[in-house]
């Protein structure tokens, strides 16, 4: 028999058996589906953080007070140590020759409010290398000024959207806005620019650093963000800065010095195993469609029972009778992965629409693996019943038995 | 030439061994008109399969134009029926998806043969038998009668040299049952050899030869008067 006679044959029995055929198209079309949607979301997790953390540069420190314990998994969100890390070891770390420049950060909540509107926001302390070491742009005024960081000044640069909320579309800059019981001048509003490091940066409030201390009735720093000379002198600068720490510090090491690098791959190790561990259960639902296909074609077998002895009879050999059965269940998988396919594919624009900053994005190991594994589960999956079927006794098939 | 030399078949129902065929030795010439004749479960159809090569005896030998196809592995038996022996069936057995055309064109499908001498072929046979018309209709939309025409045609499309009939009328009402014997007969004078099963006494004289089983075994095969 003829390839394009197998095919057209296979085809001619598809649709012979429309409803069998739909419920095994969407069986393998779900399974597809699944595997390309949650692969996808880790996928796009993955890539999301490496954007967020490539976006501040390559050569970036981040120094945590306090040190991280060696036990493996992601870095800590808050140092543990009995000694805060104060403006004091921040000038410190600043004269090192390593470092181009740094931002200290100190971060709380507090109510905004301009004349009748208020809004509770982040508050960020910091000076005004925070505009280049966060990669930060101006909708309109200045940032922060540059000035000595323990002095504390009563100017602040709005968000986008907490300018938006407070101002209704009006002009903000030498307005007052009050925050806590202080009052500031707005200078300046940043660009929209979204999520960045978890953090909404539309709806902040950026004041210099002493201010915040101030705001906030702390002596330490949250964070201090080191941008460093270029990539090459960042273990140097590195070493340098816990230098400067340690001899403060009495010889103590209390801070955690984070490298970008540092943190991404460990992102990255993490999301990519989130992304092979969904791949994995959507695999699940692949075998159970293989399992249904293995079913459905058993049925079919038994409703074909004559059919196949009537080929018998017109001279088909056990072994095209395999191959006919196996082409129809091969096609069942390819038509359902595709169908699943565009599902995925199509399920992911939907979802774009909605979070548009979030890459919904399957990694084309997991479309080849999903065709393969569909693929793959009809064939096996459909090996059975067509064994079945090449066994049966032409007269006993023929007598409809 | 087709020989059956003490060919034997037995079945085994629940305890008891029945037999099929037992012993049977006969020989049939080429464009032979037989008809075998006998009562439920004498042993006709089984005497049909084994002729077919849809069931193997238990023992003894059949040739066919001279070769022991007995000895045939499965695939090379296959290939006899597809290319010496044509099947009609009480219940035609048509492939309900697949029109007129695609159910004659089935077995040379089956064999490999090229679409336009496949099409020539199906058209020719389908116009010998009156139903060009009917090639694109499925076996739903035609009669009783355009049916088994339809079965006729597709087994006489590989041009066998043996043609096996088993009930062919059962299904059909007479005047149908009359024109589907008219043209298997036409099919035997032009040289194939017809094997008839029936249990309708007028249909079975028709042929040169009536073989009568019982049991299993050919009680009379004589000249039919």
């Amino acid at each position: 028999m003829r390839l394009n006679d197998i095919v057209q044959f296979a085809l001619h029995a598809m649709q012979g058996y429309r409803t069998r055929t739909v419920l095994m198209l969407l069986a393998m079309a779900i399974g597809v589906a699944s595997v390309v949607l949650l692969t996808s979301l880790g996928e796009g997790a993955r890539i999301y953080v490496s954007q967020q953390f490539s976006s501040l540069g390559t050569n970036l420190l981040i120094i945590l007070p306090g040190r991280s314990e060696t036990t493996g998994g992601a870095p800590p969100m808050m140092g543990e140590t009995p000694r805060d890390l104060t403006l004091q070891d921040v000038i410190a770390m600043q004269k090192s020759r390593y470092v181009r420049q740094l931002a200290p950060i100190v971060v709380g909540a507090a109510p905004v409010s301009h004349r009748q509107l208020e809004r509770e926001v982040m508050i960020l302390g910091s000076t005004a290398s925070m505009l280049d070491v966060r990669q930060l742009n101006m909708s309109r005024g200045q940032f922060l000024p540059e000035s000595d960081m323990t002095r504390a000044a009563s100017v602040c640069v709005l968000g986008y959207t907490l300018y938006k909320e407070l101002f209704r579309g009006q002009s903000a800059l030498g307005e007052w806005v009050r925050v806590s019981d202080y009052r500031c001048r707005v200078i300046g509003v940043l660009e929209e620019k979204g999520m960045s490091l978890g953090m909404d940066m539309g709806d902040v409030l950026v004041i210099p650093v002493a201010s915040a201390q101030s705001l906030f009735n702390t002596e330490s720093v949250f964070r201090v963000l080191i941008e460093a000379r270029s990539v090459e002198v960042m273990e140097r600068a590195q070493r340098d800065i816990t230098n400067i720490i340690r001899t403060r510090h009495d010889g103590e090491d209390d801070i955690t010095v984070l490298s970008q690098d540092a943190l991404l791959s460990t992102f990255d190790r993490i999301l990519s195993a989130l992304t092979y561990s969904l791949g994995g259960i959507a695999t699940i639902s692949l075998l159970v469609a293989g399992i249904m296909i293995m079913n459905v074609m058993l049925v079919a077998v038994a409703q074909r029972t004559v059919e196949i002895g009537l080929l018998k009879a017109l001279g088909a050999p056990r072994k095209l009778i395999l191959l006919l059965f196996l082409t129809e269940s091969a096609f069942l998988s390819m038509l359902g992965a595709l169908l699943g396919l565009i599902i995925g594919f199509s399920g992911n624009w939907v979802l774009q629409q909605y979070f548009p900053d979030f890459p919904f994005q399957a990694p084309s190991w997991a479309l080849w693996a999903a065709v393969t594994v569909a693929l793959g589960c009809g064939l096996l999956f459909g090996l059975l019943p067509a064994r079945h079927a090449a066994d049966l006794d032409p007269v006993q098939s023929l007598s409809g038995r | 030439m087709i020989k059956l030399v003490h060919i034997s078949r037995t079945f085994t129902v629940g305890d008891e061994l029945v037999h099929g065929l037992d012993d049977i030795s006969l020989q049939l010439n080429d464009g032979d008109y037989v008809s075998i004749m006998g009562p439920s479960g004498s042993g006709k159809s089984t005497l049909l399969n084994a002729l077919g090569l849809l069931d193997q005896p238990d023992s003894g030998k059949y040739y066919l134009n001279g070769d022991d196809v007995t000895q045939l592995s499965e695939l090379e038996q296959a290939r006899v029926r597809r290319e010496k022996v044509g099947f009609v069936f009480q219940t035609f057995h048509l492939i309900p998806r697949l029109t007129a055309a695609e159910n004659v064109a089935l077995p040379l499908t089956l064999a490999g043969v090229d679409h336009e001498e496949r099409d020539q072929r199906v058209h020719d046979v389908l116009a010998s038998l009156s139903m060009t018309d009917r090639s694109h209709h499925r076996p739903d939309q035609l009669s009783g009668g355009q049916r088994q025409r339809v079965a006729i045609a597709r087994a006489v499309v590989t041009n066998p040299v043996l043609l096996l009939a088993d009930e062919p009328t059962g299904n059909l009402d007479h005047a149908s049952g009359i024109e589907v014997i008219n043209i298997l007969e036409g099919l035997n004078q032009r040289g194939i050899t017809l094997l008839l099963v029936t249990h309708d006494t007028e249909l079975g004289k028709r042929a040169d030869r009536i073989i009568r089983m019982v049991d299993g075994k050919v009680i009379d095969a004589k000249e039919s008067a």
